[in-house]
C-alpha cells in the first residue's frame, strides 16, 4: 500500500454561529492515496464541504491532523498556506468562479503567474490544457461569452495547468445540465485515469459520484463508510 | 504586468458608474481648483507688493486723512529713501459697473514703482499736463482708451465731474502684473480741493521707499513715533500687510469659499469611496477566488487600491484640465478680479486632492479584501 497523499487523523471542526459553537465535523480519520478519485457525499450541513476545505487549505482545523504529503497544513502560517496551495491545490467550484474581465486563456493562466515561468512557458502550458479540455478554439473569448459547460471546462484547465498534487471539486456538475454534466465528469475521469490527478469531489448527486472510484459518506460531520 | 491589466479591466467593467464617477470627480477637481483661485485672487494684490515699500496711514481709519506736511518729515527720516502721495478717488466712468482703481499720485510716484514700465516721453507729457493722467495697459485694453483720450469721472469722494487726458498708457513690467488703474496728479487733486475749501493738503497714504528690506520694521516703528501724540497719528505697515489689512475685510467670505471648496472634496469623497465599496462588495467572491489560487492579501489592496487610484487620476486630470479654461472663461464674463490665474499650487492642490480621494476611498475596501475569508467569500455567490 503506498503512502497516503491525504492522511487525515482525528479531524474536528466547528463554527460559531449567533454565540452558539456549532460542530460540523468530528473525529474524521481518513486516507486518500496517489490517483484516488474520491466522492465525498453526504445531505445539506453533513460537513462535507468543510471537510474539502480543510484538505484544500483555505479553513482551518479545531482539532486533529491533515497532512497532504507529509505536510501539516493545519501547521501552516497564512502566507505559507497560500504558497502551499498555489502549487499544490487546484480548484473547480460549483460556479466556476472565473474572473469576469479575463479571456479563457487568462483565467487558466492565473495559477501560472505566482510561478517563475516565463511569459512564453506560460504560453505554451495554458495554450496544451486549453486544447486537452476541447477550448483551443475559445482562447480568447470571455466567461460571459461561452456556456456553463464551457466555463466549467476553462475552470479545470484552470485546476490542472499548474500541475497539481491534488484537485479539488466543489459540486463540479452542480450547476450544469445533464448532458454538460457528464460531459465534465468524464473530463474529470480522464485526467485521474490518464494523468494519474489525485480529485476529491464534493457532491449531493449519486450519479456524478459514480464517476468517482471511491465514494465516502458522511452525515452530522462523521464519516459513515470510511475508504 | 498582471495587476496591472486587471486594474484596468476592472476600472472600466461598470463603465457607466465609472464615466459617472469621473465626471463626478472631475466637476469636483473643477469647482475645488475654481473656488481656490477666488481666494488666490483676493490675495493677488497683497502677493504682489514690494518689500522695499511701506505704506503709512491714518491710525484711526483708511478713511481719516494725513496732514500733507508730514512727507517732508518722512523723508528726511533715517533710511527713507522717497517718499509719494497717494489718495484714494472712487470716481465712477460713466456708470458705477465701469469701476476702475483711481488714485490721485505724487509725481515721483512711479519711482517707488518700477513694475510699471512706462516711455519717457508718455511720462514727460504727463508731468507736463496738470489734468494729465496715466491709465494701465489692461485698462486700456478693457476699455480701448488711447493716448489723448478726455476722460469724464464723476466723484463721489471728491465731488464733481472731473476730467483726465491720458497722457500715457503703462505696461506690467513682468506678465500677470495687474495693470487695470488710473494715475493722476495728486496738486490737481489738491489745487481743485484748495479752491474749494475742503479736504486741501490732505493725504490717503504715504508710500515709503526703502533700501534696506532688514530695516522695515524699525523704520515704521520710527515714522509712527514720529507722530505719536500728534493730532493724527500713523500707522506704518509694509505694503503686504496694508493689502492683507483690506482682504481682511472679506476674511469671512474667504473662509465661506475655502470651506466650500473642501465640503466638495468631501462630497466627492463620500462617492468615490461608495463606489469602491460598491465594487468591492461585488467582487468578494473573485478575491476569494484569487486567494484560493495563491494570490495574497497585499495583491488584492493593490487591486483595489491601482482602480481607485485610476479613476481618481482621470477624474482628477480631467478637472485640471478643464480649470484652466473655465478659469480663462469665468475672467472673460466676470470681470470682477483683476488677476483670475490658476496658479501651479492650485493645481498641485487639485491633484493632491484627487489622490487624497483615491488613498482614502480605497483604505476600507482594501483592508476588507485584504481580510477576507476564503470559505466566506466564496460563499458570497453560493
Amino acid at each position: 500500500m503506498p503512502e497516503p497523499l491525504v492522511e487525515i487523523r482525528h479531524l474536528a471542526k466547528s463554527y460559531t454561529r449567533g454565540g452558539q459553537v456549532v460542530p460540523v465535523l468530528s473525529d474524521i480519520t481518513l486516507d486518500i492515496h496517489p490517483g484516488d478519485f474520491t466522492a465525498l457525499m453526504g445531505p445539506s450541513g453533513s460537513g462535507k464541504t468543510t471537510l474539502l476545505n480543510l484538505i484544500a487549505g483555505i479553513d482551518k482545523p479545531d482539532a486533529g491532523v491533515l497532512r497532504v504529503e507529509g505536510v501539516d497544513i493545519g501547521a501552516l502560517g497564512e502566507r505559507e498556506l497560500a504558497d502551499w496551495r498555489a502549487t499544490h491545490v487546484g480548484f473547480i467550484f460549483q460556479f466556476y468562479n472565473l474572473i469576469p474581465v479575463l479571456t479563457a486563456f487568462e483565467n487558466v493562466e492565473l495559477p501560472l503567474i505566482l510561478t517563475g515561468l516565463s511569459r512564453a512557458e506560460r504560453r505554451e502550458r495554458v495554450e496544451l490544457t486549453l486544447s486537452v479540455v476541447g477550448l483551443a478554439d475559445r482562447m480568447k473569448h470571455y466567461p460571459n461569452e461561452l456556456s456553463g459547460g464551457q466555463q466549467q471546462r476553462v475552470a479545470i484547465a484552470r485546476a490542472v495547468v499548474g500541475d497539481p498534487t491534488l484537485i479539488v471539486a466543489d459540486e463540479p456538475t452542480g450547476d450544469l445540465d445533464r448532458v454538460s454534466a457528464a460531459d465534465i465528469l468524464a473530463m474529470m475521469q480522464r485526467l485521474n485515469r490518464e494523468l494519474g490527478k489525485t480529485i476529491i469531489m464534493v457532491t449531493h448527486d449519486l450519479n456524478a459520484a459514480k464517476a468517482a472510484k471511491t465514494i465516502i459518506h458522511l452525515e452530522k460531520g462523521e464519516l459513515l463508510v470510511p475508504a | 504586468m498582471f495587476l496591472l491589466k486587471l486594474v484596468l479591466r476592472n476600472a472600466f467593467r461598470h463603465r457607466l458608474r465609472t464615466f459617472l464617477t469621473v465626471t463626478g470627480l472631475a466637476v469636483a477637481v473643477l469647482a475645488y481648483g475654481m473656488l481656490q483661485t477666488v481666494v488666490d485672487a483676493w490675495y493677488a494684490g497683497a502677493a504682489a507688493a514690494s518689500a522695499t515699500r511701506l505704506v503709512t496711514r491714518s491710525a484711526i481709519s483708511l478713511a481719516v486723512w494725513l496732514p500733507a506736511s508730514y512727507e517732508a518729515r518722512i523723508r528726511g527720516m533715517e533710511g527713507v529713501k522717497r517718499v509719494a502721495r497717494s489718495n484714494w478717488f472712487g470716481g465712477v466712468y460713466q456708470e458705477p459697473k465701469n469701476f476702475f482703481p483711481q488714485f490721485a499720485v505724487s509725481d515721483n510716484y512711479l519711482d517707488l514703482y518700477p513694475e510699471f514700465v512706462l516711455t519717457e516721453a508718455e511720462r514727460a507729457a504727463w508731468l507736463r499736463d496738470r489734468k494729465g493722467c496715466l491709465v494701465g495697459r489692461q485698462l486700456a485694453d478693457k476699455f480701448g482708451f488711447k493716448v489723448g483720450d478726455v476722460l469724464p469721472i464723476r466723484g463721489t469722494i471728491y465731488p464733481g465731474t472731473w476730467e483726465f487726458v491720458i497722457r500715457g498708457v503703462f505696461d506690467g513690467a513682468e506678465p500677470g502684473k495687474v495693470t487695470n488703474h488710473l494715475l493722476f496728479h495728486w496738486d490737481y487733486l489738491n489745487e481743485t480741493m484748495r479752491k474749494a475749501k475742503r479736504r486741501a493738503d490732505a493725504v490717503g497714504v504715504y508710500i515709503v521707499g526703502i533700501d534696506d528690506i532688514d530695516s522695515a520694521a524699525a523704520i515704521a516703528v520710527n515714522i509712527d513715533a514720529e507722530f505719536r501724540n500728534s493730532l493724527a497719528e500713523t500707522l506704518t505697515e509694509s505694503e503686504q500687510a496694508f493689502q492683507l489689512g483690506f482682504v481682511a475685510m472679506s476674511d469671512q467670505i474667504i473662509a465661506a469659499i475655502r470651506i466650500v471648496s473642501y465640503v466638495v472634496i468631501l462630497i466627492i469623497l463620500a462617492v468615490m469611496a461608495n463606489t469602491m465599496a460598491m465594487s468591492a462588495r461585488e467582487r468578494t467572491s473573485e478575491y476569494a477566488t484569487l486567494k484560493a489560487i495563491g494570490f495574497g492579501p497585499r495583491f488584492l489592496a493593490l487591486l483595489i487600491l491601482g482602480e481607485s487610484l485610476l479613476i481618481c487620476a482621470l477624474g482628477g486630470a480631467l478637472g485640471m484640465a478643464l480649470t484652466l479654461p473655465a478659469a480663462a472663461f469665468f475672467k472673460t464674463v466676470a470681470a470682477i478680479f483683476p488677476i483670475f490665474a490658476v496658479s501651479g499650487g492650485t493645481l498641485l492642490a487639485q491633484a493632491a486632492c484627487a489622490l487624497a480621494v483615491a488613498l482614502t476611498a480605497a483604505i476600507v475596501p482594501a483592508a476588507r479584501a485584504a481580510r477576507v475569508r476564503i470559505v466566506d467569500g466564496l460563499r458570497a455567490i453560493a
